[in-house]
């Protein structure tokens, strides 16, 4: 790891503070994406300003189907959020399968979602959710939050603060992992609401998340995992590796689509 | 530099450290608890893992900064004087270990899944839970049996204490 | 059988200190003055070094030295050594190119260091590394070895013509081409054995001490034998000579081969601390462990098995291209040869069996004995060719092998091995029993029915361990002897030391030696202590690997032993006025038979110690040494099945069922013997199914040089084994102990593989059979 120099702040105006201070800073929530990468040394950031002091940045707060979850919340918190649980299963169970019980510890719904890795899964649930991302400036549709390969809406002094979402009449969330890092290799999370299905994937796209109309379309008619039998996703803008080509990958789309499906029919 | 300050293992320590100082590298080499191991470069491998504020997590993938003022436990602080934690000694009585190296880091993993599961254990739970810790040498086998009679043990016991307080 | 003596599940006595983090491992080390290393490593896979510039990396924070390849060869450091040599069958020896812990003028793979930068601490050594400038002229790479050895490939050593090391047979050619011409079936197949990184989970460290003083060194290091690594350093590498060189090998977090050979940076170490005057540690990281530590298997093959109309085996040919990496590791040379072909033969009577072995070098990570170690590749290629036989012949698996099994001991095989002692059938049959193997369709149509495909595989193996007889394995070109040495001290209260040249990395040797002692004079356990892994305690020793601590390591023990207790009954029988041929040991105490008349053990060490009234003529003391040579191999042997589900949507492989039934001859301590075969089951699983390493084949990047990439067994990949032994004394040593350590890893990946393509109905898979290409596999299979 190279140099670098740690802050500690109470409140999110205090980070941000700290934030434009620093010549390259960044912002350190549970930090089990940025640590590692700083300790490899492929990121380099001359500050860290830590948010898990924040207490604003803190808690699930479920009002009817309306939920809002606070950018610092451990995805052990949502995990086993008993509310949530009630009206968003998935999200729960999204959360349980993310990296392993002690990154669960750490890792926060706000540090994913502003990293935007392409084979993380909270991205995918925001975007099949229609959620918002809620900043210390402004309120971003998922959709528009997440743009590219770690890339994001955020401007260099913004701070996610919390995502809130409608929880929908059904939803559910299957992964395939990557074997050796258990990333996603495709994930899809499917949702039915009050605007339709939304199915949204990650882990397989070149450019990051993306919803997926063809299953969208299949599912729209008939909301049950028959309707995609035969149906066929394009293997174009797919990424490809060692671990799987594009091919296998439009295959574990679809494949992920059903068994998501089958889950949120309960 | 940073100063920290942490209790660890119910000892209150300090120190100076460069920021970029992991906790892991403050327990082995400020403190010299060398029990607390480094076995990859990419947080995967869980010889690291300790418990901040009783939760289990990677000391590799948190700065010394990051924990001070929290209580530290780590595998030196687990037995209770001369006696084994019930999850070491399940750990020794199913050898559930051979070169001792990831040892540590899976009895904190396995304290903390028995603590989060009071309801028991199963099989496809522990392997399930196991998901980041990595051994080379043991195959799982015994580590697995090892957590689930430890979780038998301390079930056990707690009935046992639940009763006596009645 | 006492409750602590031979044959009884013991619990470790070593796992006080792991448990409870009071391991002591190489990094755990401190030295006051200590510094750290960080070593400069090639980003090329092939290129050469211009120019080594070090100016701005001596002006960073906390740098003491940065030294290169140069200034290692003017102090007369020596290059790196195969100890194996290996003739052609032209009878050229093989070509062994120069080797410098310290590239000098060209690195041959990426990693390779180039410089080493000494630093108060391990970040600011890592920081001024960075800031070393080696100017490079790249080359271009190969790191396939079928690629290599075409005209115009890359060339890697000028000693050796299109990358060839040697081009080595075995058996009969004419033989067996004969056989194969006039075979009533012959079934061929084109083998490749996936290369691995072993990926012990204590990464390599090494802490060099010079100390001025005493013109002296010591080395702590991560080693599976400490001794070989002084002897090595001492007399090829001129760091020291041995009486000036210590070094020690605490607790090793796991070896599995890769800490057998001494590697460039303890060498740097020792050097670098003599240079810079201070103590120099160094810990690898994960991703330097992926690049530098020595992989393993990496063979393609090509193979015909013929068989006569009454399904009886007649020949077996095997063409082999092994890659060996950018330079001849210390054993490298060994294991596609001795160690792979003389084990053709199997557990079948083949009358003619001919190889053929090309080795390799290409621009990746040296290649060397990794668990099993040339054993797994003959028994992958030669059961799946088997099983494949089987499928063509239309005969069950079982039965195929059955015909063809060796029932008469000792057996000659046409490929130098006599095997001992076996009884195959006996495994085999465990194992079906032990798998409800009749049962299997069934359960086949209900996971039909659920989805998915079921399959089944078997897999029959033998090794050749405890190596090795010295004179036989001298005159196949080995460097070294492999006998094992022990010291039994007996102090003067009765306690015992057992000084053993074997080293415990997780096998568990502090209690199964001690079992041994406590078993023969029925002392406690606890008063037996194991000393290892110290040249300056131990005089000489071979260390641990080709599961050899059972067979050699404690065989030079009970040698010991043997003068020990000569020695005890003539002190009991002088102080108890009886005939020293009455005298028995047993529950601590020396007895003359059939009398109550007896002397407690501790009474006659101090009797020794004293020697106020010993035999006359007697020196005091209790104190005796053993080397042992073994007479021959041992062959352990077995039989795997592995009984999987496949879905076919994904080609996710479940290991439903793996079943292991193994002949290992005696057993010490069965708890560890079967820890030892699920470890073993674990790595070979870990082939089958999950680990692959890739190096991109323009560039010769390494693609898997972290846990990222590079995927290790995790307990959710496995399932919990069946495992049982059923056991013929080996006749070659006098513990009748066969040796356990590696037969997981040699039996399991065929018995995985073909399980995998019963279940798919496609035989055309390679490992590891990942997901992808599982699925892929289906889908050809069910376009047919």
């Amino acid at each position: 790891m190279y140099s670098t120099t740690y802050h500690r702040p109470a409140t999110v105006a205090d980070a941000v503070k700290l934030l434009k201070k620093a010549d390259d800073g960044k912002l350190l929530a549970g930090g089990q994406t940025l640590i590692p990468a700083m300790k490899t040394r492929l990121a380099a950031p001359s500050d860290v300003v830590d948010l898990r002091h924040i207490k604003e940045l803190k808690g699930i707060k479920v009002s009817g189907k309306n939920v809002t979850i606070g950018a610092g919340t451990t995805h052990a918190e949502v995990a086993s959020n008993e509310k949530l649980m009630k009206v968003c299963h998935s999200m729960c169970e999204l959360a349980s399968h993310i990296g392993d019980p002690h990154v669960r510890h750490m890792g926060t719904i706000g540090g994913s979602v502003a990293n935007n890795d392409p084979a993380a899964d909270y991205p995918a649930a925001m975007v099949a959710l229609g959620a918002t991302i809620h900043t210390n400036k402004r309120e971003i549709a998922a959709e528009k939050f997440f743009t590219g390969l770690f890339e994001t809406a955020l401007k260099d002094d913004e701070v996610v603060t919390a995502v809130s979402f409608t929880a929908p009449a059904k939803c559910g969330y299957e992964k395939f992992r990557n074997p050796a890092s258990r990333y996603a290799m495709t994930g899809v999370f499917v949702a039915k609401g009050k605007d339709g299905v939304r199915v949204a994937v990650t882990g397989a796209g070149d450019d990051g998340v993306f919803r997926s109309k063809e299953i969208e379309a299949a599912l729209s008619k008939k909301f049950d995992a028959s309707a995609l039998d035969g149906v066929q996703v394009s293997s174009r803008n797919l990424m490809s590796d060692i671990h799987a080509s594009a091919e296998y990958r439009a295959n574990l789309v679809v494949v992920m689509a059903r068994r998501a499906t089958t889950a949120a029919n309960g | 530099m940073s100063e920290v300050s942490m209790v660890v293992n119910g000892r209150k320590v300090s120190g100076s450290v460069e920021d970029r100082t992991l906790l892991v590298h403050f327990l082995r080499e400020t403190l010299g608890l060398t029990g607390t191991h480094v076995g990859c470069d990419t947080s995967q491998c869980g010889a690291c893992v300790v418990h901040v504020d009783g939760k289990a997590v990677k000391s590799c993938t948190m700065l010394a900064a990051q924990a001070s003022g929290s209580e530290v436990v780590t595998i030196e602080g687990l037995a209770d004087g001369a006696d084994l934690h019930p999850v070491q000694a399940a750990f020794k009585q199913h050898h559930g270990l051979q070169c001792g190296f990831c040892t540590p880091g899976m009895i904190m993993a396995a304290t903390d899944m028995i603590a989060r599961h009071p309801e028991g254990l199963d099989e496809k739970t522990v392997r399930d839970e196991l998901e980041g810790n990595i051994c080379r040498c043991t195959g799982y086998h015994n580590i697995v049996q090892a957590i689930l009679a430890a979780s038998k043990e301390m079930g056990k016991a707690k009935k046992g204490k639940a009763k006596k307080a009645a | 059988m006492g409750m602590e003596g031979i044959g009884a599940r013991v619990a470790r006595k070593e796992d006080k200190r792991f448990v409870t983090g009071l391991g002591r491992y190489v990094d755990d080390m401190v030295v006051p003055g200590m510094k750290h290393a960080a070593f400069v490593r090639s980003p090329h896979a092939h290129a050469d070094v211009k120019k080594i510039d070090v100016k701005a990396a001596m002006a960073m924070p906390g740098v003491i030295g940065v030294l290169t390849g140069k200034e290692l060869k003017a102090d007369g450091i020596g290059n790196l050594i195969c100890g194996w040599m290996i003739h052609s069958k032209d009878g050229t020896p093989m070509k062994m190119g120069a080797w410098s812990p310290l590239a000098v003028d060209r690195v041959r793979y990426v990693g390779d260091a180039v410089a080493v930068v000494v630093a108060e601490t391990r970040a600011q050594a890592r920081d001024a590394a960075e800031a070393v400038e080696v100017t490079y002229k790249e080359r271009k790479a190969v790191t396939d070895a079928v690629a290599a050895l075409k005209s115009g490939a890359p060339q890697l050593h000028p000693e050796a013509d299109n990358n060839l090391i040697y081009d080595w047979e075995i058996g009969e050619a004419k033989a067996t081409d004969a056989a194969i011409a006039k075979a009533a079936h012959v079934t061929k197949m084109h083998i490749v054995n996936n290369r691995l990184v072993p990926n012990a989970m204590e990464p390599r460290a090494a802490l060099g001490h010079y100390d001025k003083a005493e013109d002296h060194y010591t080395c702590w290091t991560t080693s599976q034998n400490p001794h070989v690594a002084r002897l090595v350093m001492s007399a090829f590498y001129n760091v020291a000579p041995e009486n000036k060189l210590r070094v020690i090998a605490p607790d090793v977090g796991g070896g599995f081969g890769s800490k057998i050979y001494i590697y460039p940076e303890e060498i740097v170490c020792l050097w670098a601390s003599k240079k810079t005057g201070v103590p120099v540690k160094w810990v690898a990281d994960r991703t330097e462990s992926f690049l530098t530590d020595a992989h393993g298997r990496d063979h393609v093959t090509e193979v015909q098995l013929a068989f006569d109309k009454d399904n009886n085996m007649t020949a077996l040919k095997v063409d082999t291209i092994a890659n060996l990496g950018a330079y001849m590791s210390l054993f490298s040379s060994s294991v596609p040869t001795y160690l792979y072909a003389t084990l053709l033969s199997g557990q079948y009577r083949i009358p003619a069996i001919h190889a053929n072995v090309r080795t390799v070098y290409t621009n990746t990570a040296p290649v060397d004995a990794y668990r099993g170690a040339g054993r797994p590749e003959a028994t992958y290629l030669l059961e799946r060719v088997v099983e494949t036989a089987a499928r063509e012949l239309g005969v069950a698996p079982a039965e195929l092998r059955r015909k063809n099994f060796i029932r008469e001991f000792p057996y000659q095989t046409p490929v130098i091995m006599c095997y001992d002692a076996g009884d195959y059938e006996a495994s085999l049959s465990a194992a079906m029993k032990a798998a409800d193997y009749d049962g299997f369709s069934k359960r086949r149509d209900k996971a039909k029915k659920a989805g998915k495909l079921r399959g089944i595989g078997m897999s029959c193996y033998i090794e050749a361990c405890g190596i090795a007889p010295s004179a036989a394995v001298g005159s196949l070109g080995a460097g070294v002897g492999l006998w094992e040495s022990a010291e039994v001290r007996v102090n003067g209260v009765g306690t015992i030391e057992v000084l053993t040249g074997s080293h415990s990395h997780g096998q568990g040797h502090e209690t199964t030696f001690a079992q041994l002692v406590s078993d023969r004079f029925g002392v406690p356990m606890d008063s037996v202590s194991i000393v290892h892994g110290d040249t300056d305690k131990v005089q000489m020793g071979m260390g641990t690997y080709g599961s050899r601590s059972g067979a050699v390591g404690m065989s030079a023990i009970v040698k010991a032993l043997d003068k020990v207790e000569a020695k005890a009954k003539k002190i009991a029988a002088h102080l108890l006025e009886a005939d020293e041929g009455d005298i028995t040991i047993e529950n601590g105490e020396l007895k003359v038979a059939g009398t109550d008349k007896a002397v407690p053990w501790f009474q006659m060490a101090l009797a020794a110690y004293t020697a106020h009234n010993l035999p006359a003529g007697m020196e005091p003391g209790l104190k005796e040494g053993a080397f042992y040579d073994p007479s021959n191999f041992t062959f352990p042997a077995g039989c795997y099945i592995c009984e999987v589900e496949v879905d076919p949507e994904t080609g996710t492989t479940e290991i439903v069922q793996f079943v292991a039934a193994d002949d290992f001859g005696n057993i010490i301590n069965p708890m560890i013997v079967e820890g030892q075969v699920h470890g073993g089951i674990a790595q070979g699983v870990g082939q089958a199914l999950l680990e692959g390493c890739h190096y991109d084949p323009s560039s010769g990047q390494l693609l898997t040089a972290s846990y990222m990439d590079y995927t290790m067994p995790r307990a959710g990949d496995l399932p919990s084994f069946k495992v049982s032994t059923s056991n013929t004394p080996c006749p070659s040593n006098p513990l009748g102990i066969k040796g356990c350590g590696e037969a997981g890893a040699i039996g399991s990946p065929p018995a995985v593989m073909n399980a995998i393509t019963d279940a798919i109905g496609n035989n055309d898979l390679t490992m590891p059979a990942s997901p992808q290409k599982v699925w892929a596999a289906v889908k050809a299979a069910t376009k047919h």
